[in-house]
């Protein structure tokens, strides 16, 4: 509280501009924070949409609602909006809002960048989406768009799509030096980086591949820029060129990729999971060790995406060996998790309660991955709807559980009310219900046969489709729901404490709720 | 408002449909009929055990915790927060397990690789949106599309047994012989998997893939494509028949002489209406994919052919396109995809049909002649 | 901007370093991507995976042929889109022992009323034996022109190397040819596959 006395004698009273030009100017940290978090919850709206017509045409057998073309369109913008619309900006928010909070600084340490890094994110999204209307329509390649399909036999709109990704890869870049500046300079005296909070320390390693990755993702869809415009063959068998190249470059960056949608959920969840069980991280430095192996391990294992384009043998194991060596890390954490709950005093509010849903059903889609990492087994799994459960079950609840929770855990600090309780649970509990029911039927689809990414399937796999489906709109119209609690939260609400719970730790909590404009003008000191 | 009632209908409609009879509530991959895929099923139940073993070991702690150790029951927290031995010991054990895993995969992958003399060999082309099957020491080869008639995809007709599973023309093997597959393919890549046999491969495009399979079990095995590879993408299915050598031998014979046969359709005189009624159906196997049934099209990338300027203009220009294809968009050259009667039959088709009334024909023996100028 | 007077001057340098290091890193990873294709094919020539074989070997030491071992060859021709040629090898495969020369042909048709270049691109199966596969003369070498009508036998030289692994015992060579458009355009279009 005097901390934040003194910022005002030294600031002159300084507060958020008013109108547009408080929101389109702005360089404050919780501002662009608070913009990211409403632009990645429109953008899952969006992308979940998107979900719901696939699920819509695959409730059953036949083609009822869209043709072919658009169904293709459909689940390449749904990959394309939710990775890079809705879970990366929710965890850059969340980095925007926290990171400063959590290591005692002022603000990012690059704000007028800050500002810039967050409005080159709409300007994307309009290019992509507007593809939708294009003539010839949106991508329609799948969110991995593979050569030749993407180049030789893309739709008209590629070209924009390029555009759109080289917009948002800057977006991505320009956030990552900016949190890594912050984390590295602004620094509150005594925080020495083996006291750095959990959630900064994923988000430090998140920016550094975020740095090695995207350059090669800008990289790649420049090379099919020339490819389509120019008149180069890096993947055009007919120039010379290959099209297992294009899938080497582009996992290359797609691997390091998932892990940049987990690893700060990693670390909001490594906050939560201590805060409800009044009990101390167990293991905090083997965390961040494992955190730093995954991020290492993932640069080498890009090809078990790919074992069946005809990599050698040799090449297969030594991507399957690297592929089952990033269980060992993951393991440490999740063992870490459940040690730290072991002989804990737990309570379950909503953040609690996705934070465990969190742990189990990220656990199960590792053992999915465990399973797709043994080659010869993948051959049967690859490219079924056994890789699309896997995947959900890593995303869904790993990194939008994570972003939930840490909504739940720190809306009081942002917002300086309680969210409603048992709104909450709901939102919970029909969540969990839906996701479930959406994706684990999945894996007996993907085991029975069923090919991902096809408008219409055989009969046998009718039924579990259709639950699949039930499940998908139920977790989708659920998530209506967390619009209203979050409105319902800002507008009003239980006044919350600085510490709304008991077991948190952290600088966050030192600070009142809602957090002032500007915190830690003045830098606390830590012991 | 109909068209919204039909789709509702058609939504409830199939909790009643006769497709919930043969659907059925597999949860599990099968064994397959092959040496491969049953050390693949043998590996995928053990993984899969060991992954519920740790799941049993770790949630239940979780869970004990959960349970036992509520703060609503007094629990107060305990001090710990690290101990190297425990740490080392479950780094440690997860890497022993992860070495028990690794020994049979990589058993099984090496297995998989054998590449030792085969007794037959057949080249797998994929295409949009069907597969080539040639017998190359035959010397004969085909095209297998899709079987399924349309109406049953637009829920017109009743779907049948082997709906969207189901070719005109199913790749034929013998029984008990070492099976080669060279997979390539035209466009785009493609993925050649039938799950019963364990083979999953990718037809890239400009290169050659290979991959083996031995069939112990008469049958007919089906599977799909699995490499998203465009519109149809969903509707390219993998149909392998197996049969025993001699009734092979005899499908061999047959296959031979059915190709002498199609060169003397070429010979044969051909009139309008015999040329009208075999366009209308390799049309709507060879065409139908892109430019639709009614020759509508779906433009911009598949133009209508309905009153097109080159169905209905100059029938050389029609020749051409069709048999040479388009540079530089889908429209594929059919000249070596199907024979001179089909070519045929189809240019004369499209001339004369959904009001197409060019009223011109074009006979195999025009065709035959075209593709060998010169 | 208050909120950046905040920040010391200390701090405003590191910043700058920070930033000069990160967009060095990014700069450099992009220069990465596309070093992956250059690197992709050196791996490749090294490992011989996705059958590429290289481009025309020159053998210092004359080749003995080991008499006692026999390899068969395959041969596969196929079309790439819109290549309206007709293309196929004139023998289908053929017995080797490795070590010796051997020349086979492919049989190439321009059937079209115009002139048209193609290019054959390879690819040899089982990936493993590309190392041991060598080309001495290939019309897969260059590009290939076909006036209107016109018809050629395009030859090909390889030695099957005496080391190759034992457990291999047939190999497929694979072309797919490609429509390289126009003759007078395609002198000026891309030479690069000299080492197809």
């Amino acid at each position: 509280m005097s901390a934040v006395a003194d910022t005002h004698a030294q600031e002159h009273h300084h507060g958020p501009a008013s109108g547009i030009s408080r929101w389109l100017l702005t360089t404050n940290h919780k501002d662009i924070g608070t913009m990211y978090l409403i632009f990645s919850f429109t953008m899952f709206l969006l992308g979940g949409t998107m979900a719901m017509v696939i699920r819509a045409e695959l409730f059953q057998p036949g083609l009822q609602i869209v043709q072919p073309e658009f169904f293709n369109q459909m689940t390449t913008m749904h990959g394309l909006i939710m990775v890079f619309g809705a879970v990366m900006p929710a965890f850059v928010g969340l980095a925007n809002w926290m990171v400063p909070l959590m290591i005692g600084a002022p603000d990012m340490a690059l704000p007028r960048m800050n500002n810039w890094s967050f409005w080159l994110l709409p300007c994307a999204f309009l290019i992509l989406v507007s593809t939708l209307f294009m003539e010839g329509g949106a991508p329609n390649f799948g969110w991995t768009f593979y050569a030749p399909l993407s180049t030789t036999y893309g739709p008209p709109s590629t070209t924009f799509f390029i555009f759109a990704i080289h917009i948002m890869g800057v977006s991505s870049i320009m956030g990552a030096i900016n949190v890594i500046a912050t984390i590295l300079n602004m620094r509150a005296p005594g925080m020495t980086m083996m006291k750095m909070p959990m959630f900064v320390w994923t988000w430090l390693i998140t920016a550094f591949l975020l740095i090695a990755v995207m350059p090669v993702l800008a990289g790649v869809v420049t090379m099919m820029l020339m490819d389509i415009n120019f008149g180069t063959s890096f993947f055009n068998a007919a120039g010379g060129g290959d099209p297992v190249l294009f899938q080497h470059v582009f996992w290359f960056f797609g691997h390091p990729e998932v892990y940049i949608m987990i690893l700060p959920a990693f670390g909001a969840i490594s906050h939560i999971i201590p805060a409800f069980s009044r009990k101390k991280l167990f293991g905090y430095a083997s965390m961040v060790y494992a955190v730093g192996a995954i991020a290492l391990l993932s640069f080498l294992v890009w090809a078990h995406h790919m074992f069946t384009v005809g990599v050698p043998v040799a090449g297969q194991l030594f991507f399957m060996y690297a592929t089952l060596l990033i269980a060992v890390p993951t393991g440490v954490k999740v063992f870490n998790w459940v040690a730290t709950m072991f002989r804990g005093s737990l309570s379950f509010e909503t953040p609690m309660l996705f934070a465990i849903a969190f742990v189990i059903l990220f656990t199960i889609g590792g053992f999915s991955g465990l399973m797709l990492a043994i080659a010869p087994a993948d051959f049967q799994y690859h490219d079924t709807y056994f890789v699309v459960a896997h995947f959900h079950y890593v995303l869904v609840p790993g990194a939008i559980f994570g972003i939930f929770a840490s909504a739940y855990f720190w809306l009081p600090k942002w917002t300086g009310h309680m969210y409603d309780e048992t709104l909450a649970k709901t939102h919970f509990w029909l969540s969990f219900i839906g996701m479930n029911l959406a994706f684990f039927p999945m894996h007996f689809l993907g085991l029975a046969g069923m090919p991902r990414r096809i408008p219409d399937y055989a009969l046998q796999f009718a039924d579990f489709n259709m639950v699949s489906s039930v499940g998908a709109f139920m977790f989708g119209s659920t998530q209506l729901l967390f619009l209203l609690i979050v409105v319902k939260c800002v507008r009003g609400g239980e006044k919350a404490p600085a510490k709304p719970w008991e077991g948190a730790e952290g600088l966050e909590w030192t600070v009142p709720s809602p957090a002032p404009y500007h915190t830690f003008s003045t830098p606390p000191v830590v012991k | 408002m109909r068209v919204h009632a039909q789709r509702a209908g058609a939504l409830f409609g199939g909790l009643s449909f006769p497709a919930l009879s043969v659907a059925d509530w597999t949860v599990n991959m099968t064994p397959g009929v092959t040496g491969t895929s049953n050390d693949i099923f043998d590996l995928h139940m053990t993984i899969f055990w060991i992954c519920v073993a740790i799941g049993v070991v770790v949630f239940g702690i979780m869970f004990w915790s959960i349970f036992a150790h509520r703060k609503s029951q007094g629990a107060k927290p305990a001090n710990f927060h690290e101990n190297t031995l425990v740490e080392i010991l479950w780094t440690l054990i997860p890497l022993v397990i992860l070495v028990i895993m690794a020994i049979p995969a990589t058993a099984t992958l090496i297995d998989m690789y054998d590449t030792t003399e085969s007794d037959i060999d057949i080249k797998v082309t994929g295409y949009q949106w069907k597969w080539q099957y040639e017998y190359i020491n035959e010397d004969f080869g085909y095209f297998s599309n899709l079987a399924t008639p349309s109406d049953q995809i637009s829920n017109r007709q009743a779907k049948g047994e082997n709906y969207l599973l189901e070719v005109d023309n199913p790749m034929v093997i013998p029984v008990g012989k070492k099976i080669r597959f060279l997979l390539t393919a035209n466009d785009v890549i493609h993925s050649w998997w039938v799950p019963d046999f364990g083979v999953k491969k990718d037809a890239i495009p400009g290169f050659i893939n290979e991959a083996w399979t031995r069939v112990d079990k008469p049958g007919t095995y089906r599977g799909q494509c699995t490499e998203l590879c465009g519109k149809d993408h969903g509707f390219m299915p993998v149909v392998v028949k197996a049969v025993s050598e001699e009734d092979y031998n005899t499908w061999v014979n047959q296959q031979i002489a059915m190709a002498e046969k199609e060169r003397e359709l070429t010979q044969k005189d051909w009139t309008m209406e015999e040329l009208l009624e075999r366009g209308e159906k390799a049309y709507a196997t060879a065409c139908a994919a892109c430019h639709q049934a009614d020759g509508s099209g779906v433009p911009p990338a598949f133009p209508a052919l309905r009153g097109s300027a080159v169905a209905t203009g100059d029938i050389a220009a029609h020749i051409d396109i069709v048999v040479n294809g388009k540079p530089g968009t889908a429209m594929q050259a059919f000249g070596g995809q199907l024979n001179e009667a089909d070519l045929a039959a189809i240019i004369t088709y499209e001339r004369n049909a959904w009001g197409n009334k060019v009223g011109d024909m074009v006979t195999p023996k025009e065709i035959f002649d075209y593709k060998n100028a010169q | 901007m208050v909120e950046q007077t905040v920040a010391a001057p200390a701090t405003q340098r590191s910043n700058a370093r920070v930033v000069g290091w990160c967009l060095a890193s990014v700069a450099g990873m992009f220069a990465f991507g596309f070093a992956m294709v250059p690197l992709y094919d050196v791996f490749c020539d090294i490992t011989g995976i996705n059958g590429k074989t290289s481009g025309r070997y020159v053998s210092s030491d004359v080749a003995v042929a080991d008499m006692k071992r026999t390899v068969k060859v395959q041969f596969l021709a196929q079309n790439g889109p819109d290549m309206p040629w007709v293309f196929r090898p004139v023998s289908r495969s053929v017995d080797v022992h490795p070590g010796e020369a051997i020349t086979v042909s492919f049989y190439a048709e321009n059937p079209t009323g115009r002139d048209m270049v193609g290019q054959a691109v390879p690819s040899l199966s089982p990936s493993e034996g590309t190392l041991y596969f060598h080309k001495t003369e290939c019309f897969c070498f260059n590009q290939q022109p076909l006036a209107a009508g016109e018809n050629t036998e395009m030859p090909l030289v390889f030695i099957v190397d005496r080391d190759l692994p034992s457990h291999i015992t047939k190999l497929t060579l694979s072309y797919t040819l490609y429509d390289q458009g126009e003759p007078q355009a395609a002198v000026f279009k891309t030479t690069t596959i000299d080492n197809g």
